[in-house]
């Protein structure tokens, strides 16, 4: 399937997804996907449970590589590399396209070093950059003043939605291109959840955002380009607008409305 | 609708609002025929009970938004329900206007009967213009229910000819008003009311449009009727 990206836009495609296979063991989880990922865009993945939206990201930095008897085939084309590359280094790729789990994951120490541990893993900052980019991250996280006057308590003592922007600021502090959000919010409550979406909107202009959701109508709000996932077929990818508007596929509109069942 | 939601209170919801919307369209065919029946009788009661109903329309036409902002806000409702919602809002205030319509037409046989020399004008020959008007509603209105595409692509080409009627007629007024101008004052009552019967027309083709919105996803007011023809196949 090809996208349905106006051609008018000048934005790159950052992501080329090519004929790419996903195996759990034997099963067959992801079905020949093709997409592209534009730069500076947000892009949504929404459909049922196990339909293989989460795998699909995982597969976008490799996340899958974790566990043993998972595997990729295709072709995932990043700077004009194949990630899915056995050669391919991957804390490298990790650091540059970054993931936030459903589940706020801060590291059992201080907030100040939750975001600057990932940051020495690269890069070999003075204490006064580093303090710059540590307050970098988490002004870009919209958290900060939530926590300057706390930097060196545990990140464990933060509420769920302050946890969950710590982790994003924690992602955009080693400045990856591409940032991959896992139902981000489904663990959150409204407001901490109106946090993230509105995060996530000012994150664009710099990075690249991937989001998977179970919440259609947060993909309505925040993204620019919606992917209908069904069984691990890829079954609608368009502009977020059309998709919800005037989806092409029938299976699409009777998921967005709520007929499937 | 013919698929059913995960949510069955959402379908009765839906329907409840639609066959709302039905209610209020045979409420202003009603008006319609009062209205018109008043006109070719000059029964000066039946005008009366046109305008006194007036009201009915209008307060079902508010009950209609109550109930679909309800809807709206608590099913954040997606592609062709959002499109169904919209289109019945718009059907609504269309069905609203047409019924002031009707008023006005009543309101007009009470101006031209204290007037007087009405029954030296041609309003007999409003009938075709007064039963294609109504007919367009009543088909709009069908075509609604049964969100069918073919015949509200019809029912645009048909209001042309209404439009046509109307030229025609006014026309014929005018050759009256110069042969007797004692009989402007309710000529100009009688070309009140041909406005008003090209006017429902004008409305029944709204509703028309609002049926392939709804299909189709596709605006097609302000397009040609080819646009319009290319678009449903």
């Amino acid at each position: 399937m090809q996208t349905t990206a106006s051609p008018e836009v000048l934005s790159q495609n950052v992501l080329e997804v090519r004929n790419l296979n996903f195996y759990y063991g034997s099963f067959h989880s992801l079905k020949n996907i093709n997409l592209d990922i534009q730069e500076n865009s947000i892009t949504a993945f929404i459909g049922p449970s196990g339909c293989g939206k989460s795998t699909l990201l995982r597969t976008l930095n490799r996340m899958y590589d974790l566990y043993p008897g998972q595997r990729a085939e295709g072709q995932i084309m990043f700077n004009g590399k194949n990630i899915l590359d056995a050669k391919q280094d991957l804390n490298l790729l990790r650091a540059r396209i970054g993931m936030v789990f459903q589940k706020p994951t801060p590291f059992p120490m201080s907030i100040y070093d939750n975001i600057a541990f990932g940051v020495r893993l690269y890069e070999d900052l003075s204490r006064s950059e580093m303090d710059d980019r540590v307050e970098w991250a988490l002004q870009k996280a919209a958290i900060w003043n939530e926590v300057k006057d706390k930097l060196g308590q545990s990140g464990l003592s933060l509420s769920g939605g302050q946890q969950q922007r710590l982790c994003i600021a924690r992602g955009i502090a080693v400045k990856p291109a591409i940032l991959l959000l896992d139902e981000p919010t489904s663990a959150l409550d409204p407001i901490s959840t109106g946090k993230v979406e509105e995060l996530v909107t000012t994150l664009k202009s710099e990075y690249t955002v991937v989001i998977v959701t179970h919440n259609m109508q947060q993909a309505a709000r925040v993204s620019d380009y919606t992917a209908y996932m069904y069984l691990g077929d890829l079954v609608e990818f368009g502009e977020t607008e059309q998709v919800f508007f005037k989806p092409k596929h029938k299976e699409t509109e009777d998921y967005i409305t709520g007929r499937f069942g | 609708m013919p698929d059913k939601h995960l949510s069955s209170q959402f379908d009765n919801e839906l329907n409840s609002v639609s066959s709302r919307l039905m209610e209020m369209g045979g409420l202003v065919e009603s008006q319609i025929q009062q209205a018109v029946y008043a006109l070719s009788l000059f029964v000066e009661n039946v005008a009366d009970g046109v305008i006194e109903n007036e009201h009915k329309v209008n307060t079902m036409e508010i009950e209609i938004d109550r109930e679909l902002s309800m809807i709206i806000a608590k099913r954040q409702p997606t592609a062709n329900d959002l499109r169904l919602l919209m289109a019945i809002s718009k059907a609504t205030a269309n069905l609203e206007r047409a019924g002031d319509e009707a008023a006005k037409i009543a309101r007009m046989v009470k101006s031209m009967m204290t007037h007087g020399g009405f029954r030296a004008l041609p309003s007999s020959e409003l009938r075709l213009a007064t039963e294609m008007a109504s007919d367009l509603l009543r088909k709009s209105l069908d075509a609604f229910a049964r969100l069918d595409t073919a015949t509200a692509v019809t029912i645009l080409k048909e209001d042309d000819l209404i439009d046509k009627e109307f030229d025609g007629f006014v026309r014929k007024l005018i050759t009256y008003m110069m042969e007797d101008p004692r009989t402007i004052s309710s000529s100009l009552d009688l070309l009140f009311v041909a406005k008003a019967l090209e006017r429902i027309g004008d409305h029944a083709k709204n509703i028309a449009e609002l049926i392939i919105y709804i299909v189709k996803g596709e605006d097609v007011r302000h397009t040609s009727i080819e646009h319009i023809e290319s678009t449903i196949k």
